[in-house]
């Protein structure tokens, strides 16, 4: 099924107007076609291409501002976190330049330390303690017992006496609290060393990250290198815990990147390595929530879309209907026009041929006329032919041969005069004759019956004549063609009012059916296709009632037989007692 | 009572001699020419009451040379004849020449000698 049959498009009837070679100019299909495609080809390409610039465009530029905005944060809350883990590492760092190993290791002064770092720093110490070189906690405070620990085996004590300074991963340890280890080294004089050791609880962590506004469903947290949670977290797991997600590779600057989470969501997560700790910073946030403004706005911008495209679509296909339809109209009207014209001019040639051949034969006529006279005179003059009957007979049927011939010049003279218009009196019985007499010879071998009623008191009127014999004889010879031999023809006039006659033919001809009842006299309807028939004949009946300013009707029964009635107009003060 | 003097005009010889002939029988001095030039010669050696003038004569329409005859005789009177019989003709011949005095061919000859008498009692 075509675009064509589905859309149903009413651009009515599409008939042949033109034959041969020209048909293809005249395919509306194939036009309407090539104007909706055209026309909508140029409004929708570009607004489609617009939109779809558009939509990358604004995609991009959202994704990217929060790209930016997430690099901020990150960026920023690492500063942060930085910012606390240096300063507790330098605090503890001018206390053991401050203190001697001997002072610290006086309980009370080491209380008092950590009640000065408790009220200065805020939160996040939770104790102290000192440790010798062999690894044994010479002096403690705090709120556990842990006086007397030995960490000689323990990692962070290596890396400690090695490097100078230690910050551990968050682990809960003896305190069975999270919490994470700064410790410094401290140098005696006699070169040995000792340990300053603090723990610091992650509340401080936890205070930051979770004060930070994150959109899109976000969630701040710090992992160690190996994913381990070091902070809770909202949606990713809780502390001391394996994150669901990738550990992102290292980087000196902050980084954003898209990842799947385990659980199949887009994720945006913003990392930061912390230097000189084991930790890794980052946010993470549900790409679905973050996009849901563009999601809007997208949904906005495809239903502009589709609102345009189908507004554009309605007035292209509206106007290419509406454009294509005046064409075949207008052909329609041109082609009928022509056929009409080329009919005409058949006409005013066939009477123009009969008009001049009557003529030339009027003229030997005359002269048979004249001489047949003559001998007629002559014979009656002399005696001696007078009474000689058989040679006055055969002058006499000389001379009514001259008048039968004469007759039928006089009407074909009569016939060529149709073709210009001219309002003249006629006697409607006569016309009636004089187009019954063209159609005689047929009317008498096939054989058909034709009645005629006039009443005699229909008066004569002014009409254009030729027009009156046309619509009469196209009438008629649509009857005979309906009609098998042996048919019959009855014509009746009627006075219907003052001003105006009707006419019916009446045939028991062939009938016309009922959906083709309202057609006949649209011009190019036949059912003779094939067989001569131009479409044309009582199209032209038709317009030739209107011009005379009549009205047609029709009524018709299949196989029972057709009446074309003609309503006339008369004008009775100028056609009465002529 | 005077015999009628008539002139018959027509490019068809044989058409215009029998029918001269024929009202020459019926006692009527009919003459008869098949061009105009001869038709205005006639008319300078006799004087006729009554010109049968074809329409359609060679160079010159048959009314025209009625016109051209009557200047020449204002009181000739004419009847018109033509081949090409229509009613239309008939209407705008009437309308030149008078009603009655447009008769088509072929005509009848009594009809024809019943015309000119009409004429010439007027």
């Amino acid at each position: 099924m075509s675009l064509w049959d589905k859309l149903n498009i009413p651009l009515g009837e599409t008939k042949e107007v033109a034959p041969g070679t020209s048909r293809h100019l005249f395919n509306y299909r194939r036009i309407w076609k090539s104007v909706v495609l055209l026309t909508g080809g140029v409004s929708l390409i570009p607004l489609i291409f617009i939109t779809l610039v558009n939509y990358g465009a604004m995609q991009h530029s959202i994704e990217s501002e929060f790209f930016l905005r997430t690099t901020r944060i990150a960026s920023n809350t690492r500063r942060a976190i930085s910012f606390f883990l240096t300063e507790r590492k330098a605090a503890l760092d001018f206390i053991v330049h401050d203190n001697s190993f001997e002072t610290l290791n006086k309980k009370e002064r080491l209380s008092d330390i950590l009640k000065s770092l408790q009220r200065s720093f805020g939160g996040g110490f939770v104790d102290l303690g000192v440790i010798d070189s062999s690894g044994f906690q010479r002096n403690y405070v705090g709120p556990y017992s842990l006086e007397g620990k030995d960490y000689s085996d323990q990692k962070w004590f290596k890396q400690v006496t090695e490097s100078g300074v230690h910050i551990s991963d968050v682990f809960l340890g003896f305190r069975k609290a999270p919490h994470l280890v700064i410790a410094v080294k401290g140098l005696m004089p006699d070169g040995f060393f000792y340990v300053l050791r603090a723990a610091i609880g992650i509340a401080p962590f936890e205070n930051l990250l979770t004060k930070l506004e994150l959109s899109g469903m976000g969630d701040a947290f710090m992992v160690n290198h190996e994913g381990v949670l070091q902070t809770p977290s909202r949606y990713h797991g809780n502390v001391l815990e394996k994150i669901r997600l990738s550990v992102p590779e290292y980087t000196p600057k902050t980084e954003v990147l898209e990842e799947k989470s385990r659980d199949g969501q887009d994720v945006l997560i913003g990392y930061r390595y912390i230097d000189e700790s084991p930790f890794i910073l980052m946010i993470v946030k549900k790409k679905d929530e973050l996009m849901k403004p563009w999601y809007s706005m997208r949904l906005k911008l495809i239903v502009f879309l589709l609102v345009s495209v189908s507004i554009i679509m309605t007035v292209i296909l509206g106007t290419a209907t509406y454009m294509v339809k005046k064409i075949r109209i207008a052909d329609e009207k041109r082609v009928f026009t022509l056929h009409n014209i080329e009919y005409s001019q058949k006409m005013a040639t066939i009477g123009r041929l009969a008009a001049s051949v009557a003529h030339e034969i009027n003229n030997p006529l005359a002269i048979i006329n004249e001489k047949a006279g003559l001998i007629q005179d002559l014979f009656i003059l002399k005696e001696k032919y007078a009474k000689d009957q058989k040679l006055l007979g055969l002058v006499n049927s000389i001379l009514n041969s001259v008048q039968r011939a004469g007759t039928i010049t006089k009407r074909l003279l009569s016939f060529s005069r149709h073709l210009d218009a001219r309002i003249e009196t006629i006697n409607l019985k006569q016309t009636i004759q004089e187009v019954l007499s063209f159609m005689g010879k047929e009317a008498e071998l096939r054989p058909i019956e034709i009645t005629v009623k006039v009443p005699e008191d229909i008066p004569q009127f002014e009409i254009d004549r030729g027009k009156l014999q046309q619509i009469f004889l196209n009438i008629i010879n649509n009857a005979f063609a309906s009609m098998n031999d042996g048919g019959h023809l009855d014509i009746k006039a009627q006075q219907e009012d003052k001003n105006a006659i009707s006419i019916t033919f009446t045939d028991d001809g062939c009938g016309i059916p009922k959906e083709d009842i309202n057609r006949i006299f649209e011009p190019f309807f036949t059912t003779k296709t094939g067989q001569g028939g131009t479409g044309l004949g009582l199209s032209i009946t038709y317009n030739l009632v209107q011009e005379i300013g009549g009205k047609v009707g029709v009524q018709s029964e299949l196989d029972k037989g057709t009446s074309f009635i003609v309503h006339i107009p008369i004008n009775m003060d100028e056609g009465r007692n002529e | 009572m005077k015999k009628m003097r008539v002139l018959l005009v027509d490019d068809e010889e044989e058409l215009v001699s029998t029918m001269a002939e024929r009202l020459t029988m019926r006692g009527i001095d009919a003459d008869w020419v098949t061009n105009c030039e001869d038709a205005v010669e006639k008319l300078e050696t006799r004087k006729y009451d009554l010109g049968v003038l074809d329409v359609k004569i060679p160079r010159i329409s048959g009314i025209q040379l009625g016109k051209r005859l009557k200047e020449k005789d204002p009181e000739m009177k004419f009847i018109f004849m033509t081949g090409h019989g229509s009613d239309d003709d008939f209407k705008a011949g009437s309308a030149e020449a008078g009603p009655g005095y447009y008769l088509v061919k072929p005509v009848d000859i009594e009809y024809l000698i019943r015309k000119m008498n009409e004429i010439l009692e007027k």
